[in-house]
């Protein structure tokens, strides 16, 4: 901010911003819809289908608004999930040209807006009607690592202090708002339901190196199984998918490291 | 029934891709191999017949593409080390990816003339 106000008061004039082209354009949704009461004349189960939708977008809006028009104006059975729309809840994952975002940080801008933009349900989950998926395994996975804090002995009577360094060792896990990005990602994931994926394991990450928590030999034994952090083949994709910009391979890595060589 | 499109991974993902791809090639690759070098046993002359076919131009273009893969595997195999013990590693992968391909690059080259001059010269004469 300071700079800013240095440069108006020292230059001739402030120096302005290209201006943003706010002309509308019209892009197409290609959405991948599955409606589960679609039964077929002779019984058929329903079966996934692609179907483009035409709308106008100003180029800095985002994919989510487009979506919501097309909700509202065009087809009303268009079903997806949104809560809060600015990029905290973590509702709104989907697989917007191929790789896993949320349609509430995805700019049209961003997109290539000469072909139709796909939009799918994200992978590995079980589709229950458009985008929405069966999100219980994912929080099944999140719950079996014990995400919260675990000490013993008697509750002190002020804060648990910490340093702003032990803070620090896990403060790039705590930005995850489970919007299963990551997971749905992971290839491994894809073809092994019962892998933990990496949301799970960055959210033990969060209290495996919290200095104030005692769980961690219990949360590390968790993740040793079968189905723990040996599943992760460190392909990255949790890591390029995350819009949250965790660095979600390398946290997984740090608890493959504990396990290891025992050292938290 | 239109199918959902492919991941569009990036580095990290086709990596795994192509050495999955070239780890099971290189094991068929054992399984012939054990085989021709067993033949020893039989006889010195099946042994030797076998490695006569080997001389197929053919044969050539294979084992350039079997240089390709044992290539490929062992050194993206020394960045999955780099990536799972070196601190920093997940953060530089995708520059050690694009490291390793130079380096594949540059000893493909340097694997070329050894490797396919016989079956070139047979092919196109000398």
């Amino acid at each position: 901010m300071t700079a800013v106000i240095e440069e108006a008061a020292s230059g001739p004039a402030p120096a302005q911003k290209p201006a943003r082209d706010h002309t509308p354009i019209v892009i197409t949704l290609r959405i991948r819809r599955f409606l589960p009461d679609l039964v077929g004349p002779n019984g058929e189960p329903p079966v996934p289908f692609w179907q483009d939708f035409q709308v106008e977008a100003d180029p800095t809006e985002r994919i989510l608004t487009a979506m919501l028009k097309v909700k509202g104006e065009q087809d009303g059975s268009l079903t997806f999930r949104r809560s809060c729309a600015h990029g905290i809840c973590g509702s709104d994952a989907m697989r917007i040209n191929g790789r896993n975002r949320l349609a509430c940080k995805t700019l049209v801008k961003d997109l290539d807006v000469t072909k139709p933009i796909t939009i799918e349900a994200i992978k590995g989950l079980e589709v229950e009607k458009d985008l929405v998926v069966d999100m219980d395994p994912f929080f099944q996975s999140f719950k079996d690592v014990m995400p919260f804090l675990i000490t013993s002995g008697n509750e002190p009577t002020r804060e648990r202090l910490q340093s702003p360094e032990d803070r620090e060792r896990f403060d790039d896990t705590t930005k995850c708002i489970l919007c299963a990005c990551c997971t749905t990602s992971c290839p491994v994931f894809w073809t092994d339901g019962q892998y933990f994926g990496p949301a799970a394991i960055v959210n033990a990450h969060r209290f495996i190196f919290d200095s104030r928590d005692e769980g961690a030999e219990q949360r590390l034994e968790i993740l040793n199984e079968k189905e723990g952090v040996w599943r992760c083949r460190t392909t990255f994709n949790c890591t390029d998918a995350c819009p949250r910009g965790i660095e979600v391979t390398k946290a997984i890595q740090e608890v493959k490291r504990a396990l290891i060589f025992r050292r938290v | 029934m239109p199918a959902g499109t492919l991941y569009r991974g990036r580095e990290g993902m086709w990596s795994w891709v192509a050495h999955r791809v070239t780890g099971v090639l290189i094991f068929f690759f054992l399984f012939a191999h054990v085989i021709d070098t067993a033949l020893v046993r039989v006889s010195p002359e099946a042994y030797d017949e076998t490695i006569e076919i080997y001389k197929n131009p053919i044969v050539s273009v294979m084992e350039y593409g079997l240089v390709a893969a044992i290539l490929f595997h062992a050194l993206n195999g020394l960045r999955i080390v780099a990536v799972d013990f070196w601190e920093k590693g997940p953060r530089y992968q995708k520059q050690m990816f694009w490291i390793v391909m130079g380096i594949w690059v540059v000893l493909m080259a340097g694997a070329a003339y050894p490797i396919l001059n016989h079956a070139f010269r047979e092919v196109f004469g000398s």
